[in-house]
């Protein structure tokens, strides 16, 4: 099976509000990525789009609906549509959460929590595998952004993904800012939490903004990841401990609601390449 | 993540099912398996998933249905849509597909009865979104037409993947162009029934609104009777029908595809 092959550089995510202002310059980033869920029309704009983007860019390819977490496998007809779209784009990595938002016949929209428990561990690596199977490539499978905390829970999310990884030899997609948002909102210390991430299987990382939001109640807030701000300071200072323990890595920023101009993710995704350039050159030393 | 409170000795319930019993729910009780972190209370914080599943079903119909939204304003329509999406989530991750079935539920739901337009207008706006994502095709040319041999009467034209039809008893056609802006808002000169032709030849979507018989016209020869024949029917309904007028709005517009072989040039009648 191919390996993952971002080049470790900066990536955005493509918006087709963006596409005339990307095309009209030489490439100015080392990757884009797009939601599979929005390429599963037959035809038009949003295909033609993608077409002539993949002309001159990497592709990272990334799932939100397979619910890799629900009790049911995979659904066979999301599955087809997935390998169809690898087979037409070739996309460099393929990648999707570890979450579930399917149940019961009904799909949900949204990226739901599971408790981390042998029987959910065995549960996500059959599907991995089932996943696998179906595309005949690695998968990444990214940590989520959690608000919620199970009963019973029996293993921490790193050895967790660890588990998942080493069973079916996928990958990590490491989301700083879930891994940031998720400690906090657990009251625990994300350097903490980033110590105990299996950084050997991570192949890209996500970084995107969130918010917060106060309660009713004092305390620390609850953090939202929104997709719709810049990247926060502390999630910048993570990000950059990562890149010392790992080697640069292909890193998206993520700006899904209130999208801002191309310029403003330009700058974003700038400010993410000076920190892989050092770890680049340090790599090479 | 490690949590940082001793956990209780429960066994973790695996299943999916408490969870997805209350996202849709407004009155459902707090799913069982949870258990609180410090801060924000478990209702609060499940909320969260709540607010998300509700809000993105209702993000998904108002991209879907922007005209009917700036009809009946955004929060009638977030209420509107919330007891959609209540009534008929998605069964699957497919979202483009997503409310081809709100139409009809806003026909049936009392409080927009008053807006007796607005399901064709909702009909409308679907029509745009499947036509938007339909199935690519080069669309058949006036020229190709005239240039084809055998007889006109006898040809047999391929709707283009992207033909959508509406036959309203309303206004529809103006009322969506000024609410999406290709009019400017102002009083109907007459409220007349309306007719779209909805299609995508390249990659823009067109609304064209056809004079009367030409969406009879138009139904027939996608249903692959040939022109003469559907020229009659169309004719027949509507005595009034400028045929050469309606014919060459349908193939401007890129309603019919281009002919694949010479097998399909002059198909026997």
């Amino acid at each position: 099976m191919p390996e993952p092959r971002l080049p470790p550089r900066a990536g955005l995510g493509f918006k087709p509000a963006h596409f005339e202002a990307i095309i009209a310059a030489p490439p100015a980033v080392g990757f884009l990525e797009v939601h599979a869920e929005n390429y599963m029309g037959q035809g038009g704009a949003p295909h033609a789009q993608l077409a002539r983007l993949r002309q001159d860019h990497a592709l990272s390819l990334h799932g939100v609906g397979l619910s890799i977490g629900g009790m049911a496998p995979p659904d066979r007809a999301h599955l087809a549509r997935l390998r169809r779209l690898c087979a037409r784009y070739a996309p460099e990595s393929f990648s999707e959460h570890l979450a579930w938002s399917r149940h019961d016949g009904i799909y949900y929209n949204d990226l739901l929590p599971l408790p981390y428990t042998p029987e959910t561990l065995a549960r996500v690596a059959r599907h991995v595998d089932a996943v696998q199977a179906a595309l005949g490539r690695p998968m990444l499978l990214e940590n989520p952004a959690s608000y919620v905390a199970f009963a019973g829970e029996t293993m921490p999310e790193g050895a967790f993904l660890a588990e998942v990884a080493r069973r079916t030899g996928c990958f990590l997609l490491l989301d700083v800012n879930n891994l940031y948002v998720a400690a906090r909102n657990r009251g625990a210390d994300p350097a903490a939490e980033l110590a105990c991430f299996p950084l050997h299987a991570v192949r890209q990382v996500h970084l995107a903004g969130h918010a917060a939001a106060t309660g009713p109640e004092a305390g620390p807030p609850l953090l939202i990841d929104d997709h719709g701000a810049p990247v926060a300071d502390p999630v910048w200072a993570l990000y950059a401990r990562l890149l010392e323990a790992t080697g640069p890595l292909p890193t998206l920023i993520e700006w899904d609601n209130d999208v801002p101009p191309w310029p403003v993710l330009l700058r974003e995704a700038a400010r993410a390449e000076a920190l892989l350039q050092p770890a680049r050159t340090r790599r090479a030393a | 993540m490690i949590a940082p409170a001793p956990r209780p000795p429960l066994p973790a319930d695996a299943s999916t099912a408490p969870l997805a019993a209350a996202l849709l729910d407004p009155a459902a009780p707090l799913p069982a398996p949870l258990r609180p972190l410090p801060g924000e209370a478990p209702e609060r914080r499940f909320a969260v998933h709540r607010n998300n599943v509700l809000s993105g079903l209702v993000a998904a119909l108002a991209a879907r249905y922007p005209a009917g939204q700036a009809v009946v304003g955004e929060a009638f329509f977030a209420a509107m849509a919330a007891a959609y999406a209540r009534c008929h989530p998605p069964r699957s991750p497919a979202m483009l597909a997503y409310g081809g079935g709100f139409p009809r539920f806003v026909a049936g739901f009392p409080p927009a009865a008053a807006l007796p337009y607005l399901p064709d207008l909702l009909r409308l706006e679907d029509a745009r979104a499947r036509a938007f994502h339909a199935a690519d095709a080069p669309p058949l040319s006036l020229a190709a037409l005239a240039t084809a041999d055998g007889g006109l009467e006898r040809r047999v034209l391929r709707p283009h993947p992207a033909l959508r039809l509406l036959a309203s008893a309303q206004p529809v056609v103006t009322i969506w162009a000024m609410q999406v802006g290709e009019m400017p808002l102002g009083p109907l000169s007459a409220w007349q029934p309306e007719a779209a032709l909805v299609t995508r030849p390249h990659q823009a979507v067109l609304v064209h609104r056809l004079p009367p018989g030409g969406v009879a016209l138009a139904r027939a020869l996608a249903a692959g009777r040939p022109l003469g024949e559907a020229a009659g029917q169309a004719l027949a309904g509507h005595p009034g029908l400028d045929l050469p007028s309606v014919l060459s709005i349908l193939i401007g517009q890129g309603a019919f595809r281009q002919e694949r072989g010479p097998r399909s040039h002059g198909a026997p009648a």
